[in-house]
């Protein structure tokens, strides 16, 4: 019973980083440059909705729309004043700039909110789920975590695939030069991109936040960190590969806490990604091209 | 008034002219030429045309309206488009998804409709499914274009699939860059049926740059040559064939 508790855990917090995995994967794939400030989005997502919520009194219902604008509008304004201009930059430029604006947000909320930890209170309450008389317990901020992510990927595949911004992200994604000539606008493109992978970031906060309460400015950085490991684990630029990555991510965190050392967790995750990535480069679910000669 | 004017047209890439005052007059429903020996600025001059490069100077004009300076997407949905000497699908696109992305720029509907499936939305997929498999019809690429992959596509079939992309964005002007590039003989004859055919059924004026001479001066109406990106000879194909400056530019002394 201990065993499936760790499980459900492992997948709730998996969750959490496929969710933000998924805002890595997409940003990514289309604009190919790996946004390293979006693990501070998330930050910025938690505090909007503590806020709300502790200073305005709203429901958390509400709070978690609030963060999701805030989000949204942060995540296009960063792409127009720091990544855009460099388009045409060499990517190490870009990335250099990213890890600028994740330390520009960080100390911007350390300015607003102030060093010390706020303690959250879960928007999803605290019901829980009791199951074989009671011997196991799920929470119901797990619970709505995993539907969250699942909800998420199944719209987020069906927009990519069956939509016509997501036609054009897919061209935009294969080739910006071709897609631009044939009417595809790519700035609004990768706008939307970034609006898209912000606002799961906000939700992926608010839902961190709901499960480990402890909100303070460098919240969003490790889970940021792994959440990119994750992409890369299940083939960064796939959806499914994001979700996958994710979920696998957070039970093997959860299993080596509990099983091998709560100190040791991490290391073994990233042994694992190092594993993974020596025996398949290009991800679990990435598609390896032989280069034509 | 012709449809695509372009005056005195010219650009420089440091040091060197690429393209130096070259004037041309297109009429509506035209099919012109333009070739030139390799290097000779042709590909430039489209890039040009397409808003790729922005020409330092001279004037393009679509139907009287001005095309410098705007943005290739901008410049595609007044109405040029294009297809490229190197293939540039979208190969892990599928066929369908090929044509419909160059139909991104006809349909409308708003992010949040697409997202709540509000409103037409589901209308107007489906009509953009219709239009682009109609579109594929032309070519005979409507087969399984829901399935395959456009890298999966054999050669002569991307060519193919480049020009119903290019005209699934709804040009008054198709550039066609070296159609039949790496065609054989065959292929070629067929190429030359399809160009007229999409002519007479879209209505559309086409440019194109080739260096196959039977296609040249198969199907063209008149031709522009270039060298050393300057406007050599122009005429009918006849005219500029036999005219001994072309001919030495292609051959020689």
């Amino acid at each position: 019973m201990t065993f499936l508790s760790y499980l459900i855990s492992g997948i709730s917090l998996g969750s959490v980083y496929a969710i933000i995995a998924l805002g890595y994967t997409m940003v990514y794939g289309i604009a190919k440059m790996l946004n390293f400030a979006h693990g501070d989005i998330i930050m910025v997502g938690g505090y909007i909705s503590f806020c709300t919520t502790s200073y305005l009194g709203l429901s958390p219902f509400i709070s978690v729309i609030f963060a999701i604008i805030v989000c949204t509008a942060l995540g296009v304004l960063t792409e127009k004043l720091a990544y855009k201009p460099l388009r045409s930059a060499p990517s190490l430029a870009v990335l250099i700039t990213a890890i600028g604006v994740s330390y520009f947000l960080q100390n911007a909320a350390l300015l607003i909110w102030g060093s010390s930890p706020k303690t959250f209170t879960s928007v999803v309450g605290s019901w829980s789920v009791k199951l074989f008389g009671e011997q196991l317990t799920i929470s119901g901020t797990a619970l709505v975590t995993v539907l969250a992510c699942f909800v998420i990927m199944a719209a987020l595949t069906l927009f990519t695939s069956k939509t016509k911004m997501g036609t054009a992200m897919r061209a935009v994604s294969e080739d910006k030069g071709a897609a631009q000539l044939m009417g595809i606008n790519v700035n609004t493109t990768i706008s939307v991109t970034f609006a898209i992978g912000s606002g799961l970031a906000a939700i992926a906060g608010v839902l961190l936040c709901s499960a480990y309460p402890t909100l303070m400015p460098t919240t969003g950085s490790m889970p940021g960190i792994k959440a990119f490991t994750a992409a890369v684990f299940g083939g960064i630029g796939s959806i499914p590969g994001a979700m996958l990555g994710g979920i696998l991510l957070g039970i093997i965190e959860i299993f080596a806490k509990a099983y091998i050392s709560t100190q040791l967790s991490d290391a073994v995750v990233f042994a694992v990604l190092i594993v993974v990535l020596i025996v398949k480069p290009d991800g679990l679910l990435g598609k390896h091209v032989n280069e034509k000669v | 008034m012709a449809m695509l004017e372009v005056t005195g047209l010219g650009i420089s890439f440091g040091g060197l002219r690429a393209v130096d005052d070259l004037s041309m007059k297109i009429e509506k429903g035209g099919l012109v030429g333009l070739i030139g020996p390799n290097g000779a600025g042709k590909t430039t001059a489209f890039n040009m045309l397409t808003g790729v490069y922005r020409p330092t100077d001279g004037g393009i004009r679509l139907d009287g309206e001005n095309l410098v300076g705007k943005k290739p997407y901008e410049i595609n949905r007044m109405g040029v488009a294009r297809t490229f000497q190197n293939i540039r699908l979208f190969p892990k696109l599928s066929v369908l998804d090929n044509v419909k992305a160059g139909l991104n720029n006809q349909v409308t509907y708003s992010l949040a409709e697409s997202m709540l499936h509000l409103g037409s939305y589901r209308r107007k997929e489906k009509e953009m499914d219709e239009k682009a498999l109609d579109i594929l019809k032309v070519f005979e690429l409507d087969q399984d274009a829901d399935t395959t992959l456009a890298s999966n596509l054999p050669y002569g079939k991307q060519r193919k699939l480049e020009i119903a992309r290019a005209l699934a964005t709804n040009p008054k002007l198709l550039l066609l860059d070296e159609p039949a590039a790496g065609m054989n003989p065959n292929e070629t004859e067929e190429l030359m049926a399809t160009i007229r055919l999409v002519r007479e059924k879209y209505g559309v004026t086409i440019l194109l740059i080739e260096h196959d001479m039977k296609l040249v001066q198969g199907i063209c109406e008149y031709l522009y040559v270039l060298n050393f990106g300057k406007l050599l000879a122009e005429g009918t194909p006849k005219e500029v064939l036999n005219n001994p400056v072309v001919v030495k530019a292609y051959l020689g002394e």
